[in-house]
C-alpha cells in the first residue's frame, strides 16, 4: 500500500466543457468537431451521436460571447440549492449552444427576453471536502 | 401480426399508500383487471412488468402476491414511459403469435421522493450554477421555446392545468379531485417559470393493469374487445441543441406519424386523448405534436373549448378565459384531451402512468367513464414520454 499522498488541492473546472487558463479571464468553452461530418459538440466526445463515427474530433474553442436562446426562472430545485435563478440555454456562434445561469440581472421575467446578448465570466463556485476549488462558467448581459 | 385485443383492465386510485408494498399495489391492479373480463391467473401465459424505481425483479415480487404460476417475466424501465413500454412489449407477445393471453402491470411507489432528485456531492454539481437539469426547468423552457416561437403567454400554459383539474372532479381514481380556476393556478407559487406549483404533476404511489388477448379469442371473455389500432415507440433523433435542450417534440412527432400510418386514422378521426401533461406547458405542445391542430395554435385550441370535455369551456370559467380566446378559430380536432385529469391530477406514479391511460381510454370506449364519459368515444390515443427519451404512442379502436 502505497501511503496516503498528502495531494495539493486542485483548481478544477465543474463541467468538462470549460478550460481552465491561468487566470480567470483566460478561461474558454470548448468543444469537439467531428472530422468525419463537421458536426460540432461542446465538451470532449469519443463518438459522433449524427454520423456514427469514432471521430477523430478537434477541439476548437467556442465564443464566450453569445444570445439568450430560451431562459426559465427556477424557484425549487434540490435541496442545498439557492433559489431563485436564471437558467437559460444560451447560442454561440459557432452553432451549438450551452446551459448556463444568467448573472447580473435580479430573476424576475420582466427583466428577461429572448435574444438577449450574453458575455461568459468564470469564478471559483465551490470546494470539496479535499479543498479543490471548482471554477463554473455563467453569463451576463453583454 | 395478429390483431391484439384488451380485454381487462385496472386502475387502482394513485395517492400515497406509505402503509403497502408496491408488489401489492401491483398485484392488487393485476387481480382486478383478471376479474374484469372472468381471466384466471392460470391462463395468463407472461407477464411484462414496468416499474423504475424498484425494476429490478418487480414482476416477480407481484407475482409472489398474485400467483407464482412460473410463467416468463419481464421487468421494464423506460423513464416516464416505463408502463407503456411494458404495454407494448405485452402487445408484440400477442401480435408475434407467441402468446394468446399476457398481462402488463404498471406500478410505482414514490413516497416522498420527487423528481428532483439528489443530484450527487453539492460541491461538483453544475445543477443551478451551470444552468439547470431538473425536470421542472427542462419543460419550463420547452414553453418558453413555444413562446418565443409563437408569442403563447403564461395564461394559456395555465389553462391546461384549469382543465384537467377540472375534469379529474369526476375521476374518483384520481390523487387529487379539486377544480383550480385560472387565478388560482396563475397564483400559486411559481416552481420553474412559467409554471406554477399547479402547472406541475403531483409524486405519488399507483398501479395499472391490462389483460391483452388474441382478437380471435377476446369474444370468448367479453363482448367489448378494444382493438390495440397502433402501438408505436420512439426515441430521439439527434438535433442541433441535443443535450442541452432536451427535444419533447420531435420523438412525439416521429411516433405520431408511424401510429397514425398503422392505424390508419389520422388526428381528427380521435375521439379522445390521453397525453403527457407532466408540467401544464408540455400539453400545449404536444397538441401541436399530435396534430390536433395547427403549429402556434395550440394556445387557441385550448382557449377554444375544443380538448375539454363535451368540447366547451364550462359557464363559470367562460368570463376568464374570453381574453384569451380567438373567436375565429376552427379547431381541427375535436379529441378530448386527459379527461381523466392528466398527469396534472390524477397523478404520475412513473411506472403506472402508462398503463393507466389505456385503462381510462378502454373505460371511454366501453360507455363505463362514468360523469366523465366522453360522448360516443370511438378512438382514444395514449401518448407518454420519457425524457432522455422514449415516447410511445398507443391508438385503441372500439
Ligand atoms: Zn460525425
Amino acid at each position: 500500500m502505497a501511503e496516503a499522498a498528502t495531494a495539493t488541492p486542485e483548481t478544477r473546472p465543474l463541467v468538462p466543457h470549460l478550460k481552465l487558463g491561468e487566470t480567470r479571464d483566460q478561461d474558454y468553452l470548448a468543444g469537439s468537431r467531428c472530422q468525419n461530418c463537421g458536426t460540432l459538440y461542446v465538451g470532449p466526445r469519443q463518438f459522433c451521436a449524427k454520423c456514427s463515427s469514432q471521430g477523430p474530433f478537434a477541439t476548437e474553442r467556442l465564443s464566450s460571447n453569445g444570445e439568450v436562446y430560451v431562459w426559465s426562472i427556477i424557484h425549487q430545485s434540490r435541496p442545498g440549492i439557492p433559489t431563485p435563478y436564471i437558467a437559460a440555454v444560451v447560442d454561440l456562434p459557432e452553432g451549438v449552444a450551452v446551459n448556463a445561469n444568467i448573472l447580473g440581472v435580479e430573476p424576475k421575467p420582466e427583466n428577461m427576453h429572448f435574444g438577449m446578448k450574453v458575455k461568459m465570466e468564470t469564478e471559483k463556485v465551490s470546494e470539496d471536502r479535499e479543498g479543490n476549488s471548482y471554477i463554473a462558467y455563467h453569463f451576463v448581459p453583454a | 401480426m395478429r390483431e391484439v385485443a384488451v380485454i381487462g383492465v385496472s386502475m387502482i386510485k394513485f395517492g400515497r399508500y406509505p402503509d403497502r408494498s408496491v408488489q401489492e399495489l401491483g398485484a392488487q391492479a393485476g387481480l382486478e383487471a383478471l376479474k374484469d373480463c372472468g381471466v384466471e391467473m392460470k391462463a395468463v401465459e407472461a407477464l411484462y412488468s414496468g416499474n423504475l424505481y424498484q425494476t429490478s425483479g418487480s414482476g416477480q415480487r407481484i407475482l409472489q402476491q398474485m400467483g407464482q404460476t412460473g410463467i416468463p417475466v419481464v421487468n421494464v424501465a423506460n423513464a416516464c414511459a416505463t408502463g407503456s413500454t411494458a404495454f407494448r412489449e405485452a402487445y408484440f407477445a400477442i401480435a408475434s403469435g407467441a402468446y394468446d393471453m399476457v398481462l402488463a402491470i404498471g406500478s410505482e411507489q414514490m413516497g416522498k421522493q420527487g423528481l428532483l432528485g439528489s443530484g450527487g456531492d453539492p460541491a461538483t454539481s453544475p445543477e443551478g450554477r451551470v444552468g439547470s437539469y431538473i425536470m421542472p426547468s427542462v419543460f419550463g423552457m420547452a414553453g418558453m421555446e413555444h413562446s418565443r416561437a409563437y408569442g403563447t403567454q403564461q395564461e394559456h400554459f395555465a389553462l391546461a392545468s384549469v382543465k384537467n383539474h377540472f375534469h379529474s372532479t369526476q375521476n374518483p381514481l384520481a390523487q387529487y379531485q379539486k377544480e383550480s380556476p385560472l387565478d388560482e393556478v396563475l397564483n400559486s407559487r411559481t416552481i420553474a417559470y412559467p409554471n406554477t406549483l399547479l402547472m406541475c404533476c403531483p409524486t405519488g404511489d399507483g398501479a395499472a393493469a391490462a389483460v391483452l388477448c388474441s382478437m380471435d379469442k377476446a369474444r370468448q371473455y367479453t363482448t367489448q374487445p378494444i382493438k390495440v389500432a397502433a402501438s408505436v415507440l420512439t426515441s430521439d433523433p439527434y438535433t442541433d441543441r441535443d443535450l442541452t435542450l432536451p427535444d419533447i417534440s420531435t420523438l412525439t412527432r416521429n411516433a405520431a406519424k408511424i401510429a397514425y400510418e398503422q392505424a390508419g386514422l389520422g388526428p381528427e378521426d380521435l375521439s379522445q386523448v390521453e397525453l403527457h401533461d407532466c408540467f401544464a406547458t408540455a400539453e400545449l405542445l404536444h397538441y401541436e405534436n399530435l396534430g390536433l391542430c395547427a403549429d402556434g395554435e395550440a394556445g387557441k385550441h385550448v382557449a377554444s373549448g375544443a380538448p375539454w370535455i363535451n368540447n366547451r369551456i364550462p359557464t363559470k370559467y367562460e368570463e376568464d378565459i374570453a381574453p384569451l380566446q380567438d373567436k375565429t378559430y376552427q379547431p381541427r380536432s375535436k379529441a378530448v384531451v386527459n379527461a381523466s385529469g392528466g398527469l396534472l391530477s390524477k397523478g404520475h406514479p412513473l411506472g403506472a402512468t402508462g398503463v393507466a391511460n389505456i385503462a381510462e381510454i378502454v373505460w371511454h370506449l366501453r360507455g363505463q367513464a362514468g360523469n366523465r364519459q366522453v360522448e360516443g368515444s370511438k378512438v382514444g390515443l395514449a401518448h407518454v414520454i420519457g425524457l432522455a427519451s422514449a415516447c410511445t404512442i398507443n391508438i385503441l379502436q372500439k
